[in-house]
Parts: C-alpha cells; structure tokens; sequence
C-alpha cells in the first residue's frame, strides 16, 4: 500500500470523515480555552469539571435525553459550585475543588453502577469514541464550538486582562466576577464538546497540553494561541490516522501525539538554553 | 521639600484652577471576614496631590487603596471618587498591585500591558485601532519605555516592570493612579527615577496615591503623607515622618494630635483638618 492510499484509504468512510472534522472541531476549541485556562493556574479545574459532568451523562441515559444537556448541566453547577465556595474565602480554590470534583464523579459511578442492563454507551464517554459519532451529534458540537469561540472572539480583550491582572482590571471597570464565572461556564461547554472525541478522563489533555507547548515556545499571548491552536488542530489529523493504522483507542493516540509534541518542545527549549548558556560563557 | 510651607495649597502652581476634590472618604470602616482592617477613616484627596501611605504591616494601607479603587465595599461609610462611588469612575481609576502579585512569566510584552489600559474604554465589541496604538506609544515614551515594547515582562529589570505599570495607567488616561508599594524593592536610583515620573503625572494633574513602608522614599519624594494603623493616625507633610511621636502612634499607638500642621485626630472622632476651613465637623452622629 502506497503512502498516498495510507492516507486516502480512511477518507473513503463517512465515519472517520465525521470524526476527522469532530476531532479537529474539539482540538480547536480546546486550544482556544485552555489558553487563557492555563493563564489562569485553571488546569486542575478542567480535569475536575469533565469528571463532574459525570452524573450528568448517566442521568440523560437514564432519561434517554441528549447526554449534552445532563453534562453540561452538571458541569456548569460545579464549576459555579467550585466557583462560589471558593468565593466565601473559607476554602482554598483546589480543595474546594478536590471535594467536589470527586463527589460528583462518585456519584456518577454510583448511579452507572446500579444501571441493570447494558451500559456499553457509557464507556464511550469515559474513555472517548469519535468513531461512533454521528451527524446530529457532529451538527450539535459544532453549534456548541461556535458559541464558545464566539464568547472568547468577543471578551478576548476583556479574558486576557482579567486573567493577567484582576485587580487592576476590577479597578478599571471591568466585571472581572462576571467574567471568571463566565469562563468557568466556557470550560464546562468545551469540556461537553470534547466528551465523545477523548472521554471524561483525558478531556485535560487537550484543554491543557497544547496551551503548555504553546507557553514553552511563545513569548507572546497571541503567539501562545496560534502555537496551541496549531497543536490543537493537527493532533487530531496525526492521531485518527495513528490509531486508524495501529488499530489503537482514538483519543488516547491523540493525546499522545499532543504529548509526544509537548516533550519534543521541552526538549528543544532546554537544548536551545544550554546553547544560549554556553555562548553567554565564551 | 527644602520650603515645606504650612499650607497645602502654597505649593500649587499660580495659574492652578480651584482644587478639585478627587477622594473623599467619610467615615469608612471595611475589612475581610468580619474583621475590619480600617476604621473611621475620613480623607480627602485633591486633584494633583502626590500622596502616600504609609504604615506597619496590617495597618491597612492597601485595604485603603482598595476601598479608593472600588475593589472593596466598605461596611460603614462612603467613598467617592471624583464625586461618585469608585465603580462609577473606574475609567478614571488606575490601579496598580504590588509587583508580588504579578505573574511575570505571563506572556505579554510591554506593550500589551499598556495597551490593556485601553480595553476598558473600548468595550467588548471594538478592536483596538490606530488611535489606541498612538496613545500606547506616547505612553511608553512618557515612561522610557517605547525602546522596551517588544520585550515580554518577565525579562525586564524592576523599575522597568514598574513603568511597565504606570504606561497603561498612562495610556488609560487615567486621572487617578493608586499604586501598591510602587517603590519596594528597587534601589535607590531606581526610586528616583521612579518618583520623577510620578511627580510629572502629579503636575500634570494627576493625582497619585501609593502606599509604601519605606519611610525613607516617602519623605524624599512626596508632599503629603498619611499614616495608617487601622485608623488615619497622621496626615499631613513630610514632616511628621521626622516627628517620634508621629512614628510611635502610626507603628505603636493609636491617635495623636500633630502640632504645627493642625491635624487633629482623636477618639472623640471629630476633626478639622483646618485646610482653609473648607472642611469642619462630619456627622458624628452616624458612628453606631
């Protein structure tokens, strides 16, 4: 088989043409958010809303409603939850967290777990599935990604000095409150939309991998984005087509590609500063 | 401040317009967690005036910048600025924290901090233009800074961070600057520096409170100081910071009279700052 039919192959079947656009759809949205998310010192908290939107997914099952509305709900309620405990001051941010993030992923289990019958569905989210998405989910994810990455095209201004300087920004008038919960409400949509590409538990890595590469190797918050948004893009192309000839899990091979980029970075940064050390010495 | 004169007004400019009240507090007591940090606290502030604070640990000087700056509510009592509560002129406002509080790896160079100070006036739906991009450079060159714009924060020198700072203060058009320990940490040079900008901005008529526990740089380069431990417990030229009893009361004590300067501050919370005898007896009757 030549190169060329390695890579023309796949395209022949509607389902890794819908999972190529999903991947590449989620990649850029995560890109995107888990820029300002890791600005933020947020990176903990993705890990813990995509757990919490758990019990969401298992209560529309059991519904038979879209698992969209139940994760997002549960998202959104722990991170306005995580949101509000942390505001009173008695909690640290990461123990308020820590608290919730497990409880909700308890309950979760605690429900799937007194399911009778066949939950084979249920796994998908956990561990990812884009080879089983469909048109109608393809259509909704894409409606969500818009709402996200319109969000973020409006307030980019207002994120980006909210998250650098809060005071300041709070002094000059901008709603900073407003805008950290509307942010925490952006991470709950993005991590809804990425559920059925990589699953509940390696959410984190799209969200925060590719914003990490690009904070290694940019210096500017605008270069940051288009390096994450490169990443973000790409590694969904690489992986589906990793796991399609590797036969390997989907999502997991994506999140290696963006992991794998993440060392060759680390890498390349420490090589370039022993070089920038060494000629500082002659 | 070789001819500190009695009165306040004497240092400002013949052709000055008629002072105009920047801040006012009257009666303000706020603090976090039911424990109040400040209390009582009544002052005025005037257009132009080069103030700082100072004050131990815990004395509340930054509670009080962010009372002044609306980043804090006060439980009892009023704070406006430019006659209005602080949110209402937050465009006028130009808060600076201390460089402790910054992430300096963040990946933004001199010049997005400065250009930040325009976002607010824009608004979510305009795209910073060309006329923002002008107002960002004249602010860097009024700081020294146009030669630094592309460098990213974390690779400049302390003073340069500072100027960093106030460029967006600058490029906000700011009427207000409220600086948190803006001269901590810098040497004395650097200080200098510094405080030769601000009293530029001060003569432009800008107004410039900074909170500082260097005593030193506040009696070089400032006009007026204000001692804070919980309560106001000096007010006035640079003078009281050579006076022990002022030092005592502000790190030690509570309230004090000061001699020459007419500052009298007592538990029987009235007082008369006699500055012209624009100002005479509050409310007393709202305290409890």
């Amino acid at each position: 088989m030549s190169p060329l039919d390695a890579i023309l192959d796949p395209l022949a079947f509607p389902f890794f043409i819908r999972a190529l656009l999903a991947s590449t759809i989620v990649g850029l949205v995560c890109a995107v958010v888990g820029s300002y998310m890791v600005l933020r010192g947020l990176a903990f908290m993705g890990d813990a809303l995509s757990h919490s939107a758990f019990p969401g997914v298992v209560i529309a099952y059991l519904l038979k409603g879209p698992f969209y509305i139940g994760a997002a709900v549960a998202a959104v309620a722990t991170s306005l939850a995580i949101g509000w405990v942390t505001r009173r001051g008695q909690l640290r941010g990461d123990t308020a967290i820590g608290v919730l993030f497990a409880g909700m992923f308890a309950l979760g289990i605690f429900l799937f777990s007194r399911i009778p019958n066949y939950v084979g569905d249920l796994f998908g989210f956990l561990f990812g599935e884009i080879l089983g998405i469909g048109d109608t989910d393809l259509i909704a994810l894409s409606v969500l990604a818009l709402i996200v990455l319109a969000t973020v095209a409006v307030l980019w201004k207002e994120l980006l000095y909210a998250t650098f300087d809060p005071l300041g920004a709070a002094a000059a008038g901008l709603p900073v409150a407003r805008l950290d919960y509307l942010f925490l409400a952006l991470i709950a949509l993005t991590i809804v939309i990425s559920l059925q590409a990589v699953g509940i538990i390696l959410v984190v890595a799209m969200l925060v991998t590719p914003a990490a590469i690009g904070q290694l190797v940019a210096s500017s918050f605008t270069r940051l984005l288009a390096v994450a948004i490169a990443v973000g893009v790409l590694s969904p192309v690489a992986g589906l087509y990793l796991s399609y000839w590797l036969d390997a899990a989907t999502g997991a091979t994506i999140v290696l590609v963006e992991t794998a980029i993440f060392i060759v970075a680390l890498l390349a940064k420490r090589g370039s500063s022993v070089v920038g050390s060494a000629r500082g010495t002659t | 401040m070789t001819f500190a004169t009695p009165s306040p007004e004497s240092r400002a400019p013949a052709a000055a317009p008629p002072a105009q009240t920047v801040i006012e507090l009257r009666g303000v007591t706020a603090g976090y967690d039911g424990e109040p940090a400040v209390e009582d606290v009544d002052l005025r502030i005037d257009r132009g005036a080069l103030v700082a604070v100072f004050g131990p640990n815990g004395g509340g000087k930054t509670t009080l910048l962010k009372l002044i700056a609306g980043l804090l509510q006060p439980w009892r009592g009023d704070v406006e600025v430019l006659g209005a509560p602080p949110a209402r002129a937050a465009r006028a406002i130009a808060y600076v924290p201390q460089a402790e509080l910054v992430d300096w790896s963040f990946p933004v160079s001199v010049w997005d901090v400065a250009m930040m100070g325009r976002f607010p006036a824009l608004g979510p739906f305009r795209q910073p233009g060309g006329a923002d991009r002008d107002a960002v450079a004249a602010a860097l060159d009024r700081v020294g800074m146009l030669s630094h714009a592309r460098t990213q924060i974390g690779r400049l020198s302390g003073g340069q961070r500072r100027r960093a700072f106030l460029a967006r203060a600058v490029a906000a058009d700011a009427q207000l600057y409220l600086l948190d320990e803006p001269v901590t940490g810098v040497d004395v040079p650097t200080q200098e520096d510094l405080m030769d900008l601000l009293a530029a901005e001060s003569r432009a008529g800008r107004t410039v409170v900074a909170t500082t526990h260097d005593l030193a740089a506040a009696s070089r380069h400032f006009e007026r100081v204000v001692g804070m431990n919980r309560r106001v417990v000096a007010d006035g030229d640079v003078s009281l910071l050579s006076d022990p009893d002022v030092l005592s009361r502000t790190y030690g004590g509570h309230l004090l009279v000061i001699g020459e300067r007419g500052v009298l501050l007592d538990d029987a919370h009235h007082h008369d700052t006699e500055r012209g005898g624009e100002r005479h007896f509050h409310d007393e009757e709202r305290h409890r």
